[in-house]
Order: structure tokens, then C-alpha cells, then sequence
């Protein structure tokens, strides 16, 4: 690595991968390249954060995430206040410019925010001076998400450029698909898109994807296949007939599986429904890295409360 | 007797074909005459109007005034010093209040508000059903009594064709538009923006523009079936445009307004603005296609007026996200000088062609007085100083709300001052000189202020 090589990010927050340069991206997987090894280490914890406050503001329910942020910001040791929407005033009608100033009054260094409505951490981050990482706005985005997706292949192929990777299932209301396709499309990946149209959203070619409303032809050549979980919400709205005609056409089974590449990678955010849009044999199968996913989840978290921070010393040291 | 004579200004009158330098003298209330040279008669005021255009006083056919039921957003007073002070005479009030004004006992009380205020003059909009709920038809007949001009249930739009048709039919006998925002709720669903490239992008639900535009072709059939007077609001996308076209050829009797942040923003400033409510508007703003589709339809007449859609929301509404936040920006003291700007100084279209929208047309498809300076008119005039340059400052509003796309930015254009019933009612300082001058022959009570005595009386 050159030694200018820059270990930080320049700017205040994470608010989605939209905004992102292929540099800034690389330096987020590398630096949670190095921090994965904390995890292996007896005292799985290093001081880069000490002293610093991180909020943790869920205005949504969310348990994997939330743990995950947790988890890298204690291995991080930085002192940690948990918001979730059941305890806060946001579900009494209270304004988000006043969340944002109460908030400011317990002076963190740090706001994470997973939050119903697309665009919440936007307006946040303008308006309170603390680093505002977004984990998770509505239908927009989940940055942490795709960038551990993207270590997750990264570590498996070495490389992002070039891979085919086939993200299907409810793309419409998914912000991991939104993140994911910012991210892999800027780092030279091919991306499909694999859904009914009732569930693709309007002019997503233009975000540089392919789309496709039959999962098969999409699968032929992949290297990554990563299923999003189907809601039961969805087939009320009717975007598709039931959960078992949903299965039956478009779920990834190891049928449609052997049409991607040999080894081809499944993924899936989670919480899966198993029988719905991923068999379990396939979950559970040799070419699932769905764990893998939730323990690359808190490296690349801490990277990035790491890089906000102003990336001082060496992230994995001890002193 | 009072007198007014405006001197010197550049009169531009479409329906009359005028568009030169002219006097205009005001008495009694009414336009006495119009001439090239007009001699002043005894005690009579004078207003030098220089450098200014004189056109007949301009109408907003689509305010939404939160009086009764939320003042503390605006009352028909602060409506009303905000109308003034935008270059507007006429405003003409949604029902969409708290209680709704679906019968005659509050269209009176606004009525009686807007006398009480005596700045502009407010022609109430009856609720189309009893309390907007879409189901049975609201006492259209008494509340045009009281004076509504026109039906509606906006902003909702009248889901039941079925009502739809009888409504149009039933308002033939009291000769009134019915007049409709054109949404199509299954379609339009949890969107708050214009769906397309950008609501993908930035990741908001989005509301295609076909939500709009099927509802405005059933619209179409139910006005020809019926021969009812049918009035689209605020049209957002080309496609409802062309349908305007296309049952005009087919000789169905129709008008329809256009917003004027819809002519002058677009999705595009929704993506810009970091997800601020203060862009956020229903219709939304829609892709640059279907703005450029409407400035070509302003250009070539299919639009009739151009409205505000004056939509106060207080801070504490508009500090809510962007999904929670409500719609609506307010327009009553910056559409003109956007028109200005945008429309007119950028050629879109010319000054008399403005007041067509302004002016005119307005006041002939609701059928209200003035929209013309032609002698025995009310006395109704705005002035503008198409030099004048202005930067939106919010807190120098009248209107008690401050949602405004256009804070901080600068137009060139804007009114100079506006007279009602022969009365100056709002001039915008230093851009008008004080009344009076060495050939009033005496002393004039006509510039009084806001607030005295006056005649507003609407046929």
C-alpha cells in the first residue's frame, strides 16, 4: 500500500452509496479487510473509538443490523445509547428537526439511523454537526449492507470487476438492491435485476442494471446470486398472486441454481423465508455464504465508524 | 366620488386588443375610461405609473386558505394581504377547511372574512361532496347563493364516476365549473414524488403521471356526456395535455390551470434538494419532459389560467420527513414575479399573453367580474415593473406560512402595485411613486388605507 494512501473518508457521513467514489468504496473493503482480524483475536476489542458517543437511533424494527452496529462499535470502544422507535417520542408525532436537536443535546460523535422514510438520514446529517451513518431509509438505501455484500464477494473472487451478479426478488421496495446496484455498477460489475415487473421499479434500466422478469434466463453465467426476502405484505398490494406461486416461479432452488456458474455464491440479506423465495437446501447448501455475511457485517462497520472518525493510527492496534 | 387616474403606463388589455401607452381613470369603483390622454377632472388622485404595465387586476382560480380550522396556518385575512401583495385582486378559496365549506353557513362566514379584511376580493369554492368524503352531493345550490363560483373536492379527487357524471349534470342548472384534481388513488398509492428515472434513483415511492392523466379522460367523457362545465386543476403532465387537445377537436367544453411550480421545477429539483417537503407538491413535480410539455401548452393556448396552488403548511408540518411531511407549497407572493422571470423575460411567452392567464381567461371561465379594463368594469388593476428585481425572502411574507421552493432565490419582474375596487391596496415600496402630485386638484381619499371602508361586492 503507498503511503499517501488516504485513511479516512473525506466527508461527514454515510448516507448511501449514491454519493460514493470507486476509491472510497475500495478503502472501506480494505480497511475491513484488516479490522476482520480483530474477531479472531482472545480481547476482540481495539481503543480506536474510545471516548467517542455512538447513538443508535431504530426507528424501524431491526435485530441483525442493529446488533451488528453494536458489536463494531464495543469492538471499537466507543460508548454506545440505544434508541429504538417503541421507547422513543418519534412514534408520538415528535418532528425529525427535533429529534435531531434533542439528540445534539447528548452530543455524539456518531448517529446511526435506520428510519421508515426514504431520505430521513439526509436531512439529519444537514442538520445536526455528528457523523450520521445510515442503516437502512425506506425504500432508498442501506449502504453497510451492500459494502459487506461487496467484501463478502470481494473475498471470494478478489475482485468485483467483471462479476456477474443477479439480485432478485422484491427489488421495488428494497434499498439493499438500490445500494447494491450504486455500488457493484460503479465498481465495474455486471448487474441483473430478476423479478416480476409488479416488483421491479419504474426506469431502473437507467441505473445502469439489466433487468429480467424470469429468474432463469438471468441466472445463466452468474457468479452471485442474491435473493431478497419476499414480504407477505406484498401479495395483499398484488404484486404476485401467493407465496406459493411466488416459490414455485421464482425462487432459487438447486435446479436454478446449477443454471449459474459453477460455485456461484448465494446471498441473501436476511430475515430469509425459507420456502418462499430461497429453498433451504440452497440456503443451507455449500454455496451459501449467508453467515459469512452477518461476520464480514460488523469488519465493515467498523471500518466505516473507523474512516468517519478520521481513520487515526492503525485500525487494528491495540494502543 | 372618487377618482384614481393612472398616467403614463403601458396599458396591456387582451380583451381589448391593447398593448400601448395609456391612461386608465378609475371612479366610483368601476373603470370610467381608457384613452391615450385622459384629462384629469376635479379632485381626482393620480398615480404615475411610468414604466409600469397596467393590466387588469389578476385572479388565482386555486388558493387553499386554512380559515376556518387551522389560522394559525393562514386566516382569509393573511390570504388575502398575501394576494395583494403578489399583484392578485381575486382569489378564488378551496373548501377544504375545517369545517369544510360544504354548505351555505361557511361559505357566508368567508365571505364576511374577506370583507371584514377588504383587500382582495375571495370567491369561495363549495366542497363538490357533504364533508369531501366522495359519497353524497354537498348543497351546491345554497352555497352559490352565498356566493361560491365554482365545486370542488379538492385536493382529493372524486373517485365515484358515478357522482362525478351527476355533479356535472346537477351544476348546469346553477352554471358553474366543477372543477377536479385528477388522481387516481390505487394508482398514485404511497407516492410522494413523480415516479420515473428519479423516484428509482433517490428511492421515494413515486406516483406515475397515468394516475393523473386516467382520470382525466374519464373526466372528458363524463363533460361530454353530460355538457357539464368541466375545470382541470393544476395539470402536471403532458399526456393530460394532450387529452385536453384531443377532446377539444371533439368539441367538449373544458378549461384547465397549470401550477406554476410545475412549469418552473421539476423531479430533478426534488432530487437536488436533499429530500426537503418544501418541493414536495401533489401533483409533483414531474420529469424536465412533461415540464417543457406544459410551457409548450401555456405557449400554443391549450392552458386557460396559470394558479398558485397557494398551499400554506406550517413549519412544524414541513420539519416532518419527507414521506410524512404534507404537500403543498405556498405561491399567492411569488408567482407573479416567477411568471415574470420565467415565462416572460425567458420568451416563453409574451406580457399580454401572461394576463390572458392571469387575467383574462380566469375571470371568463369561472364567469367573474373583471379580467378586463373595459369602462363599467370593477375597478380591478395590477401593475408590474417587468424591471424590478426582487429575492424571495420568506419572512417578509404576509402569509403566516413560509414553504416556498424559491426562498432566497432572485426573478426580475414583479408587481409594483395593486389596486382593488379603484383602491391601492398594496404598492411595493419605492416602485410606485406616492400618490398625489401637482395636478391633483385636491386632496384624495382613494389611496386610503387597508382596512376603510370599501364596495367589494362581486356580481
Amino acid at each position: 500500500m503507498p503511503v499517501e494512501a488516504a485513511t479516512s473518508l473525506a466527508r461527514k457521513d454515510l448516507v448511501g452509496i449514491a454519493p460514493l467514489t470507486p476509491e472510497e468504496i475500495q478503502l472501506v473493503l480494505d480497511t475491513a479487510e484488516e479490522l476482520l482480524e480483530v474477531a479472531r483475536r482472545p480481547i476482540k476489542k481495539v481503543p480506536a473509538l474510545r471516548g467517542r458517543a455512538v447513538i443508535n437511533l431504530f426507528m424501524e424494527p431491526s435485530t441483525r443490523t442493529r446488533f451488528s452496529f453494536e458489536v463494531a462499535e464495543k469492538r471499537l470502544s466507543a460508548d454506545t445509547l440505544n434508541f429504538s422507535a417503541s421507547t422513543s417520542s418519534v412514534t408520538k408525532g415528535e418532528t425529525l428537526v427535533d429529534t435531531a436537536r434533542n439528540l445534539m443535546a447528548m452530543a455524539p460523535d456518531f448517529i446511526v439511523i435506520r428510519h421508515p422514510n426514504s431520505g430521513a438520514p439526509h436531512r439529519l446529517a444537514e442538520i445536526v454537526p455528528a457523523s450520521i451513518i445510515n442503516a437502512g431509509d425506506g425504500i432508498n438505501e442501506h449502504p453497510t449492507q451492500a459494502l459487506l455484500d461487496g467484501f463478502t464477494m470481494r473475498r471470494h473472487f478478489g475482485y468485483l470487476e467483471g462479476l456477474t451478479v443477479v439480485i432478485a426478488g422484491d427489488i421495488r421496495h428494497s434499498r439493499v438492491a438500490r445500494s447494491n446496484a450504486f455500488l457493484l455498477t460503479r465498481m465495474g460489475a455486471d448487474v441483473r435485476f430478476a423479478a416480476p415487473a409488479s416488483l421491479l421499479p419504474l426506469d431502473v434500466e437507467k441505473l445502469g442494471v439489466s433487468t429480467h422478469v424470469r429468474l432463469e434466463p438471468a441466472l445463466e453465467g452468474a457468479d452471485v446470486v442474491m435473493m431478497l426476502r419476499i414480504q407477505r405484505e406484498r401479495s395483499k398490494e398484488s404484486s404476485f398472486p401467493s407465496q406459493r406461486e411466488y416459490f414455485d416461479f421464482f425462487a432459487l432452488t438447486q435446479e436454478r441454481l446449477a443454471l449459474a456458474r459453477p460455485g456461484a455464491l448465494v446471498m441473501h440479506p436476511g430475515p430469509m423465508n425459507r420456502g418462499v423465495e430461497i429453498d433451504s437446501a440452497v440456503a443451507d447448501g455449500p454455496q451459501s455464504v449467508i453467515l459469512e455475511q452477518v461476520t464480514n457485517g460488523v469488519a465493515v462497520r467498523m471500518a466505516i465508524l473507523y474512516l468517519l472518525a478520521g481513520g487515526h493510527g492503525e485500525p487494528a492496534s491495540h494502543s | 366620488m372618487s377618482r384614481l387616474l393612472i398616467r403614463n403606463g403601458r396599458v396591456v388589455d387582451p380583451s381589448q386588443g391593447l398593448d400601448q401607452g395609456m391612461d386608465v381613470l378609475l371612479e366610483d369603483g368601476h373603470v370610467a375610461a381608457v384613452a391615450e390622454r385622459l384629462d384629469a377632472p376635479a379632485r381626482t388622485e393620480e398615480l404615475d405609473a411610468a414604466g409600469l404595465v397596467v393590466a387588469p387586476g389578476f385572479i388565482d382560480l386555486h388558493v387553499h386558505l386554512r380559515e376556518p380550522g387551522s389560522e394559525h396556518v393562514e386566516t382569509i385575512a393573511t390570504g388575502a394581504a398575501a394576494a395583494v401583495a403578489g399583484g392578485f385582486t381575486s382569489v378564488c378559496c378551496t373548501g377544504d377547511t375545517v369545517p369544510v365549506n360544504d354548505g351555505p353557513t361557511v361559505t357566508r362566514f368567508i365571505r364576511e372574512r374577506a370583507a371584514a379584511a377588504a383587500l382582495a376580493r375571495v370567491y369561495p369554492i363549495g366542497a363538490l361532496s357533504v364533508g369531501r368524503n366522495g359519497e353524497g352531493m354537498a348543497e351546491i345550490g345554497e352555497m352559490v347563493r352565498e356566493g361560491a363560483v365554482a365545486v370542488s373536492d379538492s385536493p382529493r379527487s372524486v373517485a365515484d364516476a358515478g357522482l362525478m357524471r351527476r355533479v356535472l349534470e346537477y351544476c348546469r342548472s346553477f352554471d358553474i365549473p366543477v372543477v377536479v384534481h385528477e388522481e387516481e388513488g390505487s394508482l398514485s398509492g404511497r407516492g410522494v414524488m413523480h415516479e420515473g428515472e428519479l423516484s428509482t434513483r433517490i428511492g421515494l415511492h413515486g406516483m406515475p403521471a397515468a394516475a393523473e392523466e386516467v382520470m382525466v379522460a374519464r373526466d372528458l367523457l363524463l363533460a361530454e356526456l353530460t355538457a357539464g362545465r368541466l375545470h382541470l386543476a393544476h395539470l402536471s403532465s403532458a399526456g393530460s395535455l394532450g387529452l385536453v387537445r384531443m377532446a377539444r377537436r371533439r368539441g367538449i367544453d373544458v378549461s384547465c390551470e397549470v401550477a406554476i411550480h410545475n412549469l418552473v421545477l421539476s423531479d430533478a429539483d426534488v432530487a437536488s434538494s436533499t429530500y426537503h417537503p418544501n418541493w414536495k407538491t401533489n401533483p409533483p413535480l414531474r420529469s424536465q419532459a412533461d415540464r417543457e410539455a406544459l410551457l409548450e401548452a401555456v405557449y400554443d393556448g391549450t392552458v386557460d389560467a396559470l394558479v398558485s396552488d397557494h398551499s400554506p403548511c406550517h413549519s412544524d408540518e414541513k420539519d416532518l420527513d419527507f414521506n410524512d411531511a404534507p404537500s403543498g407549497v405556498v405561491g399567492l407572493e411569488t408567482t407573479v414575479a416567477v411568471a415574470l422571470d420565467r415565462l416572460v423575460h425567458q420568451r416563453v411567452i409574451g406580457i399580454s399573453q401572461l394576463v390572458r392567464l392571469l387575467s383574462t381567461r380566469p375571470a371568463e371561465i369561472f364567469r367573474l367580474p373583471g379580467g378586463t379594463l373595459k369602462p363599467g368594469s370593477p375597478a380591478d388593476v395590477t401593475l408590474l415593473d417587468l424591471r424590478a428585481r426582487i429575492t424571495v425572502d420568506p419572512t417578509a411574507f404576509r402569509s403566516r406560512s413560509r414553504n416556498t421552493p424559491f426562498a432566497g432565490q432572485a426573478f426580475k419582474g414583479a408587481p409594483a402595485a395593486t389596486i382593488v375596487g379603484g383602491r391601492v391596496v398594496w404598492r411595493r415600496n419605492g416602485s410606485v411613486p406616492a400618490t398625489g402630485g401637482a395636478r391633483a386638484a385636491s386632496p384624495s381619499r382613494a389611496g386610503a388605507k387597508p382596512g376603510a371602508r370599501s364596495s367589494r361586492r362581486s356580481g
